[in-house]
């Protein structure tokens, strides 16, 4: 049977590992490649690498950071951040990643994980969503270009709460675009997969948005992967199974060895999720 | 073709040497070959078409030395693929590709697809490249489509995914696998070795 799988995320900046709080104050937790190989040998099923460097030029440093990676661990790599073209994705591959994730790229212009899934192949594209539910009170959204063509993927008044908007640029840009039908819309485009991130919960330890990665994973045929609010091993467990989610990802509660992946995985087999065994 | 790199690196790990081309020869003149690939069947076959590299591989396939198909190089052996329409294979093996289609979990759930990530792989016994892999074992796989050989014979693993589909298969010198074992971790590390032995 297919096995749910554990995915630890690694932040990196600059070519270290960081992890945030709500996406602001940073610490350093290392490095990126001997994290990696820690992770390999404690039987991580994939690893994620989110490159938060800001700058487009320093594009080289995450891409030596996933080809020394790739020399050592032989596990799915997935790299996103600042992936705007489809340069930026064959140089990613090339250099050792299985998948990228795209965000405000696809939101920018939706064609662009069409173009890159029917060249490199859906099983490497990754659509990556920031996802926040809508307040009554909220900031006006900055609708991409396209919005006025394509009407019926934005938000209405008339959604019934929960609603949820995605987020762009690391989360700081609301959209106007409705999570589900932007979702439905990246998996007919050729996405692999979707990256599902409540920036509600994200850094916040309460668990994930069940509802919104249940409601997500119900709105399309491609695997959800759930992330953001993971603290305990009680919310991966329910993340999968309330969610829906086939995979999670975290951060935090691995990185800082507050659960190894063994038990985790132990957790989750006894509560009668399907993993595959640690090594 | 995907990501070639991965399995060279593979291949590196466990002290076998592999080189990355498109030139024939080499191809030729190779102890033995590997044929990788993830994306599309039509691209694929058009790349090979592209390349004049058909040839290559049917030479090789017949020359009896060990030859690896991975993921999509397994599926481009068989006749032809459903995935956009029919488009013809290499016809190596008699069989076809197919999608998978309702697939339903035990619950009755749908299945997502791809099939995408770690699932169990069963053995038909005495297979040399799972020498020191435990039948059962986890290898990771990502694919939407999966062969149907005309010959059960050739069926060298099996997994489930809401059907059982033949996941790998072994005639004579041709070995190839739906799963990657280039990302399988120690286990997959195990297969390439085994067939980076097989040659000598």
């Amino acid at each position: 049977m297919l096995a749910k799988r554990i995915i630890p995320c690694l932040d990196v900046k600059d070519g270290r590992v960081v992890k945030g709080v709500n996406f602001v104050n940073l610490r350093d937790a290392g490095d990126p490649v001997e994290i990696a190989s820690a992770y390999e040998l404690e039987g991580a099923d994939e690893l994620t690498f989110l490159d938060i460097t800001a700058s487009h030029e320093k594009r080289d440093i995450i891409l030596d950071v996933v080809a020394r990676t790739a020399e050592k661990v032989f596990m799915p790599l997935t790299v996103g951040g600042g992936v705007r073209t489809l340069d930026d994705i064959r140089s990613l591959l090339k250099a050792g990643a299985d998948k990228v994730a795209i965000n405000t790229a696809a939101v920018k212009d939706p064609d662009f994980v069409q173009r890159a899934a029917k060249r490199f192949g859906s099983q490497c594209i990754v659509v990556a969503i920031d996802a926040k539910e809508v307040q009554s009170s909220r900031s006006q959204p900055i609708h991409p270009e396209w919005a006025s063509e394509h009407p019926e993927l934005l938000l209405e008044q008339s959604d019934s709460p929960p609603a949820w908007e995605v987020y762009t640029h690391g989360g700081r840009n609301p959209t106007g675009i409705h999570v589900q039908r932007w979702a439905r819309k990246m998996d007919a485009y050729g996405a692999g997969e979707i990256l599902l991130t409540s920036m509600d919960r994200d850094g916040t330890k309460v668990g994930y948005d069940i509802e919104l990665n249940k409601t997500v994973s119900e709105s399309v045929t491609i695997p959800v992967i759930a992330s953001g609010g993971a603290g305990t091993l009680e919310h991966l467990y329910e993340g999968i199974v309330k969610g829906k989610a086939s995979a999670v990802l975290a951060a935090s509660i691995f990185h800082f060895k507050e659960f190894t992946i063994q038990e985790t995985k132990a957790y989750l087999q006894s509560k009668g999720v399907t993993v595959r065994p640690a090594i | 073709m995907g990501n070639l790199r991965s399995v060279q690196k593979g291949f590196e790990a466990v002290g076998a040497e592999a080189i990355v081309t498109s030139d024939s020869k080499k191809i030729l003149s190779a102890k033995s070959v590997v044929l990788p690939g993830v994306g599309a069947f039509k691209d694929c076959m058009a790349n090979l078409e592209k390349l004049d590299l058909i040839g290559t591989v049917h030479q090789s396939v017949k020359s009896g030395k060990p030859f690896l198909g991975i993921c999509l190089g397994l599926q481009l052996l068989f006749n032809q693929s459903e995935e956009f329409g029919q488009v013809d294979g290499l016809g190596i093996l008699p069989g076809k590709v197919v999608g998978f289609k309702d697939a339903k979990s035990d619950s009755g759930e749908p299945l997502k697809i791809p099939h995408m990530g770690w699932n169990t792989v069963r053995v038909v016994p005495g297979n040399p490249l799972f020498d020191s892999v435990a039948d059962e074992s986890y290898f990771y796989f990502v694919h939407s489509y999966y062969i149907v050989p005309q010959d059960p014979a050739i069926v060298a693993t099996t997994t489930c995914y809401g059907i059982d589909f033949a996941s790998g298969i072994h005639h004579e010198n041709i070995h190839a696998f739906q799963f990657h074992p280039e990302k399988s971790q120690r286990l997959g590390l195990t297969m390439l070795k085994n067939f980076s032995n097989l040659h000598h």
